[in-house]
């Protein structure tokens, strides 16, 4: 991966406490995964930028290797990687995906 | 397109001790539920065990298996979670 895109990448997974990649918008999600992802979020109250890697296939490809993850959506929260859907679902499930998300409980 | 059988021989090469559940979610062979049970996922956090799966399916996840619906467990949380329930496989 060339030096520009990492870095390029970098800067989105850091420009808010919480990104989302994935397939759609945060209203018009184009995958059932994408959707399930935006709707715990919702649910547990955080804020956070979604982006379209359906728009963006330099983006797209680069993410896979950049994090070794090869799937969509992927939720970063601080510039880490917390994981796709299944580890979103768990989390929410478990009761601790308010505090990864840094969502104060209610 | 992948066969459930050479699908299940990615994740034996890599997990071959391992109990592994492979489900066929569309019957297109491209939408699999995998449940694995295995000792290497022990000391690993759940993301490095999904990284872990994602690393032996290599190539495979780019293309030919479009969705993974993945459950990864240690022998331990196995024994918790199939206790006295199906764990969190709800519906």
């Amino acid at each position: 991966m060339d030096e520009a895109l990492r870095e390029r990448i970098k800067a989105t997974i850091e420009s808010h406490k919480v990104v989302l990649f994935m397939k759609g918008n945060k209203n018009f999600p184009q995958c059932g995964f994408s959707a399930q992802v935006i709707g715990l979020l919702k649910q547990n109250g955080a804020e956070f930028r979604d982006v379209n890697i359906l728009a963006d296939a330099e983006l797209r490809t680069g993410l896979k290797e950049y994090s070794n993850w090869p799937t969509f959506p992927q939720l970063y929260v601080d510039g880490k990687l917390v994981g796709g859907c299944d580890i979103v679902t768990s989390l929410n499930e478990s009761g601790e995906l308010k505090s990864v998300l840094g969502v104060a409980a209610s | 397109m992948i066969e459930p059988a050479e699908v299940e021989r990615l994740l034996r090469g890599r997990f071959g001790d391992a109990q592994i559940e492979l489900v066929d979610l569309t019957g297109t062979q491209d939408h699999y539920q995998a449940s694995i049970v295995s000792a290497a996922f022990s000391g690993k956090t759940l993301l490095e065990q999904h990284q872990l799966v994602y690393g032996a399916l290599g190539s495979a996840m780019s293309g030919a298996i479009h969705a993974l619906a993945l459950k990864t467990y240690t022998p331990e949380a196995w024994a918790r979670v199939s206790g006295g329930s199906n764990g969190r496989s709800a519906t």
